[in-house]
């Protein structure tokens, strides 16, 4: 299977797999690690000495996402008018945008699809195919927000060992995906927005707050308590809808095999380990990778990693940030 | 003969490694069973009857309505009364889907051209339906609805095809007219929040009933205030005492807005709009409480 394909399995569920083939460069690259072991061991005491812990992409990330939220709110309360609507579908200064997993529940759920709606959902098909991946996830969100808090809270509780993370299998979200799917047409009615945090927290903030948020509550708990970031990895359709869409972008991070010293401070962070795979020591095929279509960009590896092994990158234009 | 070649088997999995295996298999299950069962408790307000909601203007039948809203509220942003409300957890599958509570804050037209449907990226609300979503009997109006505030411009009408519920007298007896009584002052007190347009306040501008009082000699808020023109007419009858009175009659032309539920100084409203319900002729004049046939859904 092409790489490409290989990623793809990955983001539906499947264990990421030793390489095949590895390059006569990434070779030459991890031979010299090992028999200059001790310059190597030198450098990475150097790496980790000068490396200043930095939450750039993390702080512009959250940024974006207040931002994007508050022009929501705004745009209703102080009557502004540039982005109306929620999450769901909304209007920015007159163009139709539309969530392509809102968009896909109504179509399969009312099996007709008009004109704006088809406009707003292609708009923003074209966004997220040139942000990619799971941009959507991490950077627009409120509930990736609050999960992310609630993950800290999560991690912090295991390290004094009051809560165990209970793991599911990454697959589940792939059976959620097609059974919402198989909901909506069967039933004739949108089930997964009736539970979707996305869509509540966006209604509650622009709209007012309701009941709706109990069930918020409940999932951040959940998350808390019992298993680590369990709506966004094992369940949400959305991210499964926008990784598909975003798996061919331009924009991704990516992995340069040479300044990696494979101690694993990116996978701790990150939401979707599974596409820092390639980090692992032997896993690299290529000299530089990018990370897979489940990659939300959300940039936590690229601000923990001390050597710079990790960055943004717009294929074919490298370094342009 | 030869015994077949036994091929080098791959090492078992530790018994440890396949229980772990299993359990995350059977928590997955659990999760995914969970998960799907509480989005479908979506089913019970949808199925009971609580689900008769008035939808907004051009609303499509309440389950292709449920099925295709996109629950984005644009609807709600485009409102001048703010009529439209979205819905809770307690609409199960109607959550986020957008309602009006008339009595609260009726839909008055103030915006002159039903804005919500333009507003609408779905067509769940829509000027025209299309046709493989039929129109139920009497839901489709005789002729477009003529505004009476728009009345002397050169297109009075608005752009509605179907009514979204029809006004009833459902407490003849609570009715002001029907007592042959007046009224003076707000028509729900001094602290209701509810809004409309006067014509002769502000064409474009509405203002709290509260700052709008009145003094009848006999009661007509629901004929006088109802937004469209020949939806409803205060008509005599005998009443059982033998005695003249007038009574609200609820015609063809009405829309469901709710204006003369929201106005109606009454406590609870004498006369109420049916969600959802449609046209089934004038309902006859009678003092003992008329009784319109609901819809069924």
């Amino acid at each position: 299977m092409s790489r490409f394909a290989d990623l793809f399995m990955g983001m539906l569920g499947a264990a990421p797999k030793k390489p095949e083939v590895v390059s006569e460069r990434v070779q030459t690259i991890m031979f010299r690690k090992y028999e200059d072991k001790d310059r190597y061991i030198k450098e990475k005491m150097h790496a980790r000495d000068h490396h200043l812990v930095s939450h750039k992409w993390r702080n512009r990330r959250w940024a974006v996402l207040l931002a994007v939220n508050l022009l929501f709110v705004f745009s209703f309360w102080l009557d502004i008018q540039i982005l109306e609507g929620a999450l769901t579908a909304s209007r920015f200064v007159g163009f139709h945008l539309i969530d392509l997993n809102s968009a896909l529940q109504v179509m399969l759920a009312h099996k007709h699809i008009i004109v704006n709606l088809f406009i707003g959902t292609f708009t923003v098909f074209l966004i997220w195919v040139l942000l990619g991946g799971r941009t959507f996830c991490s950077w627009v969100c409120p509930y990736h927000l609050l999960a992310e808090w609630a993950e800290a809270l999560h991690l912090k509780l295991v390290e004094k060992k009051l809560v165990t993370d209970h793991e599911f299998h990454r697959g589940t979200r792939t059976v959620f995906w097609l059974l919402f799917a198989l909901l909506a047409i069967v039933t004739g009615y949108t089930v997964f927005e009736t539970l979707s945090p996305t869509g509540i927290l966006s209604r509650a903030l622009i709209y007012g707050p309701g009941l709706a948020l109990g069930w918020v509550g409940l999932l951040l708990v959940f998350e808390i308590v019992y298993s680590r970031r369990a709506w966004c990895r094992y369940v949400c359709p959305i991210g499964l809808t926008y990784g598909a869409v975003g798996s061919l972008s331009p924009l991704r991070v990516s992995f340069h095999v040479e300044h990696c010293f494979h101690e694993g401070d990116c996978r701790k962070v990150c939401l979707v380990p599974h596409v820092l795979d390639v980090t692992v020591k032997g896993r690299a095929s290529e000299e530089s990778m990018s990370l897979g279509p489940d990659c939300t960009r959300c940039g936590l590896c690229v601000d923990v990693c001390p050597t710079g092994a990790l960055r943004y990158e717009v294929k074919g234009l490298s370094q342009l940030l | 003969m030869n015994a077949p070649v036994e091929k080098p088997k791959k090492p078992a999995m530790s018994l440890e490694k396949a229980a772990k295996a299993r359990r995350k298999f059977l928590q997955s299950v659990g999760l995914t069973g969970g998960v799907v069962g509480l989005s479908l408790l979506g089913y019970i307000p949808v199925l009971g009857a609580s689900a008769h909601r008035l939808r907004p203007p051009g609303a499509l039948n309440e389950a292709d309505f449920l099925s295709s809203c996109i629950k984005c509220g644009q609807c709600v942003q485009v409102c001048p009364v703010e009529a439209i409300k979205l819905g809770d957890m307690i609409d199960g599958f109607g959550v986020g889907v957008p309602h009006i509570d008339p009595r609260q804050q009726a839909c008055d037209f103030s915006c002159d051209a039903v804005q919500c449907i333009l507003a609408c990226p779905t067509g769940s609300l829509t000027y025209k339906k299309p046709p493989f979503l039929n129109i139920r009997e009497g839901a489709l109006l005789a002729a477009a609805p003529i505004l009476k505030a728009k009345e002397n411009d050169p297109e009075p009408t608005l752009n509605l095809k179907e009514r979204i519920g029809v006004a009833r007298l459902a407490r003849p007896s609570a009715c002001l007219a029907v007592q042959g009584k007046g009224f003076k002052g707000q028509a729900r007190g001094a602290g209701f929040p509810g809004k409309m347009r006067y014509m002769d306040v502000d064409r474009w501008k509405p203002i709290p009933i509260a700052e709008h009082p009145y003094d009848l000699p006999l009661c007509d808020l629901c004929v006088r205030e109802c937004p469209v023109k020949g939806a409803i007419e205060l008509r005599p009858f005998k009443s059982a005492d033998g005695t003249s009175r007038m009574q609200p009659v609820v015609l063809e032309p009405c829309v469901g807005c709710g204006v003369c539920e929201m106005v109606c100084p009454a406590e609870p409203a004498a006369i109420v709009v049916d969600a959802q319900a449609t046209w089934h002729g004038e309902v006859a004049l009678a003092p003992a409480p008329a009784v319109t046939p609901k819809e069924p859904s």
